[in-house]
């Protein structure tokens, strides 16, 4: 199985149940962006980065989440500054980096595993809707375990392309790595069904 | 929701992750990565059809949202659902879901023209329909500002809808999905 963003780590925020952390960072999310507050939003960034601290992350953990928002809240920031208030502008950054940080942390402190099941147990009611929660786990560990072999298939596929003179191209490449995965769909279903 | 379909919808979340991980194409002229991930929602609405299109993309949002590194770049978990762009990746179930939809309403006679179509409908149109706005509401930028700033994107996207569209008219004549060729409706 492919590796998740999780860190391993025994901090009081590790050990802190999947379900917990995602109602607290709702919470945290709404609140951050239902109330236009300098104030807030700069203790919020500071509660955030104090949690990081106590998770045992540094200074290079922080800056590889907010790496890839950086150009665009840059660009978002010119854009206030010319067309509002410099305070409207320092607002935004500190509601971004608070969010993004808050949302990385549960990520990083909480295993792919624990999450599908916070998930699992939160779609549970609404099966009384209709809803087959057994199928929606289905897919998701499906999907886990095809990820690593649809890139094997791709890599076979461009193997055998490079064997026969071939230049893979993308579209020589994407159109038999489909077809093969269409192949293969009907025999997984059969397991699947013949071991139910 | 047949166990086939529930296969079908995994493995193209699968194809999503493999096309994540497929070294972006630099264009100098616009300097603008060209990621091949973008085309996994015209690939997946104009294969599969509408839903499992749809389901597809949600399910692959849903595998980034619980901490799988699997958008282009590496990028994953729940901070990308709370940057300003997250519109981009929540935009691609629709995406999926409007390609899928054109596909099948032009299923008979489909071509490149009409495929192609369906993909940039969806996949484009559709898309930053989604995204732009999106930007200027969390961004707290007018709606023009936040097009402009999308905008360097649009000719690699179109490039992208016409190999998908060319992979949709391929894969249909070899395995069509959506409705057999042949016999049964």
């Amino acid at each position: 199985m492919i590796g998740g963003l999780y860190r391993a780590g025994d901090s009081r925020l590790h050990r802190a149940g999947a379900g917990i952390k995602l109602a607290a960072l709702l919470f945290f999310g709404t609140l951050l962006l239902a109330v236009s507050s300098l104030p807030l939003a700069a203790i919020g960034l500071l509660a955030v980065l104090a949690l990081h601290a106590l998770a045992g992350f540094g200074p290079r953990v922080l800056w590889a989440q907010l790496r890839p928002i950086a150009v665009v809240v840059a660009v978002l920031v010119l854009a206030q500054l010319w067309l509002a208030t410099p305070s409207e502008a320092v607002l935004l950054v500190l509601r971004f980096a608070a969010l993004v940080l808050a949302a990385g942390l549960v990520t990083l402190t909480t295993r792919t595993s624990d999450l599908v099941a916070a998930i699992e147990r939160g779609l549970s009611p609404l099966a009384r809707l209709g809803l087959d929660v057994g199928k929606v786990s289905l897919a998701i560990s499906l999907a886990i375990r095809f990820i690593p072999a649809v890139g094997q298939i791709a890599s076979e596929v461009r193997e055998a392309q490079l064997a026969r003179g071939r230049r893979p191209s993308p579209l020589t490449l994407v159109v038999p790595v489909i077809v093969r995965l269409l192949k293969m769909a009907d025999e997984i279903a059969d397991a699947i069904d013949a071991r139910s | 929701m047949s166990t086939r379909d529930i296969v079908l919808v995994a493995l193209f979340a699968a194809l999503m992750a493999a096309l994540g991980a497929f070294p972006p194409l630099m264009i100098p002229a616009i300097a603008v990565p060209i990621t091949a991930q973008s085309m996994g929602p015209m690939l997946a609405g104009g294969i599969l059809g509408a839903k499992r299109g749809a389901l597809s993309m949600l399910l692959f949002v849903l595998l980034v949202a619980v901490g799988l590194p699997l958008l282009s770049g590496g990028r994953g978990g729940l901070g990308v659902f709370a940057g300003p762009t997250a519109g981009f990746i929540f935009g691609w179930i629709a995406a999926a879901a409007v390609t899928g939809l054109l596909v099948e309403r032009f299923w008979r006679g489909l071509n490149f023209v009409t495929a192609f179509l369906a993909a940039s409908l969806g996949g484009i149109v559709v898309l930053y329909g989604i995204g732009i706005p999106w930007i200027s509401l969390v961004g707290g930028v007018p709606l023009a500002t936040a097009a402009t700033g999308s905008a360097a994107f649009i000719p690699g996207d179109l490039i992208k809808a016409g190999l998908a569209a060319a992979a949709i008219v391929m894969v249909k004549r070899a395995y069509p999905m959506i409705r057999p060729a042949h016999g049964r409706p």
